[in-house]
């Protein structure tokens, strides 16, 4: 079955200000119930909340491989929205896909990039 | 070999654009890849112009492509090397399946056909282009002459659309119940928008390009035959007949622009106009009325009076209420207040016009105000509007139009 990622998409900072704590609690009780439904379903194969961009390093290694690592403060691109988190959902077809991912809160309080993974088994 | 003449040639072409949606869409549904059900329809098509002039045009012809495209298909598969898990799943599917295509598994896969090109997930213009393409038989160069796009571009957009379907697996099917009212609105406009491109183009010296009305209103038709019961799909081809059926009188010997008050009403396609009439009265009587019927209905009232003067324009009027109700946006709202005018009188109809919001940049806005400002005697205004209207950059057809009414108003 084919599997996507769904790539969650938000400006943590500005909601991190302008949440309140229940809001908040609201916020995480919808996160784990969309959790609860599609694991039941058998449709989530992995997924993570990330930390802030502001805890990110980027890395890149200059001169090929082997070269010199140069790690820098934050995230690979300074914009407004950053990664906040995803999940693997394994799907039959874009529309469940897409059915899914439109339950993620991130899709309402963000927005939610699906993203079919490349399946190497197939030539 | 006989060589097939010309003109046989042509025949077989346009059997082969008639069948061909159907022959590739049962084709797409059984590989499950369109690159490789079209390179097969390609080969029945290339056997059908050997094979057709010497033995005649089969019974069947769309059953005998369906055949042929399916065996090519598996020669093409067994001559492959190595095989993707899909193509040998594609292969297994041909080899078990019997070939004989039914009516209603053609009609089944017609639909999963357009559903998939007309996919939200697809950019809008990718829609359009697939759409021409897999269903019309349109040639991705005479798709790209038509929207007036370079060819090479029309082609990236196209590959595009079917590596996203391929990869993404935006699958072949028709939505769901829950799904089918935003999955429908989406085919309805990929439909309105090739007709509308026809019509509208402010990018083309033509006001009307033929050929793309004809193409809409054949995918329109496709879509009623294949949607019969919804309501929407029988008032768009409604629709478009109803306009389309005025072509003629739209423009005049010099290829200028003729207002509907002005055309030659004789030069109409009435025939057109009489099966729009048919196809709305039978959509209405589900009383499931959505904007492409309203329009529809408007269309047709204009079409069946016999002059400007004698339209029922109350009643259109009033569609125009409804329509701006359920589908509100600036061209329904000036419509509307210049059917006011026609019924109310001039005061009225400009009353209206004078209270929308955020039509400035709108040529046609400022043009129904200078006609309105017009027969009320107001010449200066009128000027001041219609040259408000050419500083919006209309079309070149209706420029002509302006310019001639700032002219003969200047007149002394």
């Amino acid at each position: 079955m084919p599997m996507y990622a769904a790539l969650i998409y938000d400006d943590a900072e500005a909601a991190e200000a302008e949440t309140t704590p229940e809001q908040w609690q609201e916020v995480m009780a919808t996160y784990e119930a969309f959790g609860e439904k599609a694991g039941a379903a058998g449709v989530i194969a992995g997924g993570e909340a990330l930390q802030p961009p502001s805890t990110a390093t980027t890395i890149h290694v200059q001169g090929g491989q082997g070269g010199d690592v140069i790690a820098t403060d934050g995230p690979f691109a300074e914009t407004k929205e950053a990664l906040g988190g995803f999940y693997l959902l394994n799907c039959a077809d874009l529309d469940e896909a897409i059915s899914w991912a439109a339950q993620i809160p991130g899709a309402w309080l963000g927005r939610v990039e699906v993203r079919p993974c490349i399946d190497f088994s197939e030539g | 070999m006989v060589r097939p003449t010309t003109d046989a040639e042509r025949r077989i072409a346009e059997i082969v654009r008639t069948e061909g949606g159907q022959v590739l869409a049962t084709l797409i549904r059984r590989l499950g890849s369109i690159d490789l059900a079209e390179d097969a329809v390609q080969d029945a098509v290339v056997r059908a112009l050997e094979r057709w002039p010497v033995d005649g045009v089969p019974d069947n012809p769309g059953a005998w492509l369906t055949t042929t495209a399916r065996n090519a298909a598996l020669d093409r598969l067994r001559r492959e090397a190595r095989r993707t898990p899909k193509e040998e799943a594609a292969m297994a599917g041909l080899e078990s399946d019997p070939p004989e295509p039914v009516d209603s598994v053609v009609r089944d896969d017609l639909l999963r056909l357009l559903f998939t090109c007309c996919h939200p997930a697809l950019n809008p213009d990718a829609r359009v282009a697939l759409a021409l393409r897999t269903l019309c038989g349109l040639t991705t160069p005479e798709i790209a002459a038509a929207f007036l796009v370079p060819e090479a571009t029309m082609a990236q957009r196209i590959v595009r659309a079917k590596r996203k379907i391929a990869g993404a697996n935006i699958p072949y099917r028709v939505p769901a119940d829950h799904e089918l009212p935003d999955r429908l609105g989406a085919v309805l406009a990929v439909v309105y928008l090739v007709f509308t491109e026809a019509h509208h183009s402010s990018s083309s010296v033509a006001p009307v390009r033929v050929e793309l009305a004809d193409e809409a209103i054949r995918l329109g038709r496709l879509m009623v035959e294949l949607m019969p019961d919804v309501p929407e799909c029988v008032g768009l081809l409604a629709l478009m007949l109803a306009t389309h059926a005025r072509r003629d009188a739209r423009t005049d010997a010099a290829g200028e622009l003729v207002l509907l008050a002005d055309q030659d009403r004789t030069r109409w396609d009435h025939d057109a106009i009489a099966e729009a009439d048919t196809l709305l009265t039978g959509a209405l009587r589900r009383r499931d009325v959505g904007p492409y019927q309203l329009q529809a209905a408007i269309a047709c009232l204009h079409g069946t009076a016999s002059t400007w003067d004698d339209t029922d324009w109350h009643q259109i009027a009033e569609l125009y209420g409804h329509l701006e109700a359920i589908a509100p946006s600036v061209a329904v709202a000036v419509n509307r207040a210049v059917a006011v005018a026609e019924a109310d009188g001039a005061e009225a109809g400009l009353a209206l016009l004078d209270d929308i919001a955020g039509a400035e940049r709108w040529h046609l806005f400022h043009s129904a105000r200078g006609g309105l400002l017009r027969r009320l005697g107001r010449t200066d205004e009128a000027i001041v509007a219609y040259r408000a209207a050419l500083a919006c950059d209309p079309n070149p057809s209706d420029r002509v139009f302006l310019e001639r009414s700032v002219a003969e108003l200047s007149a002394p």
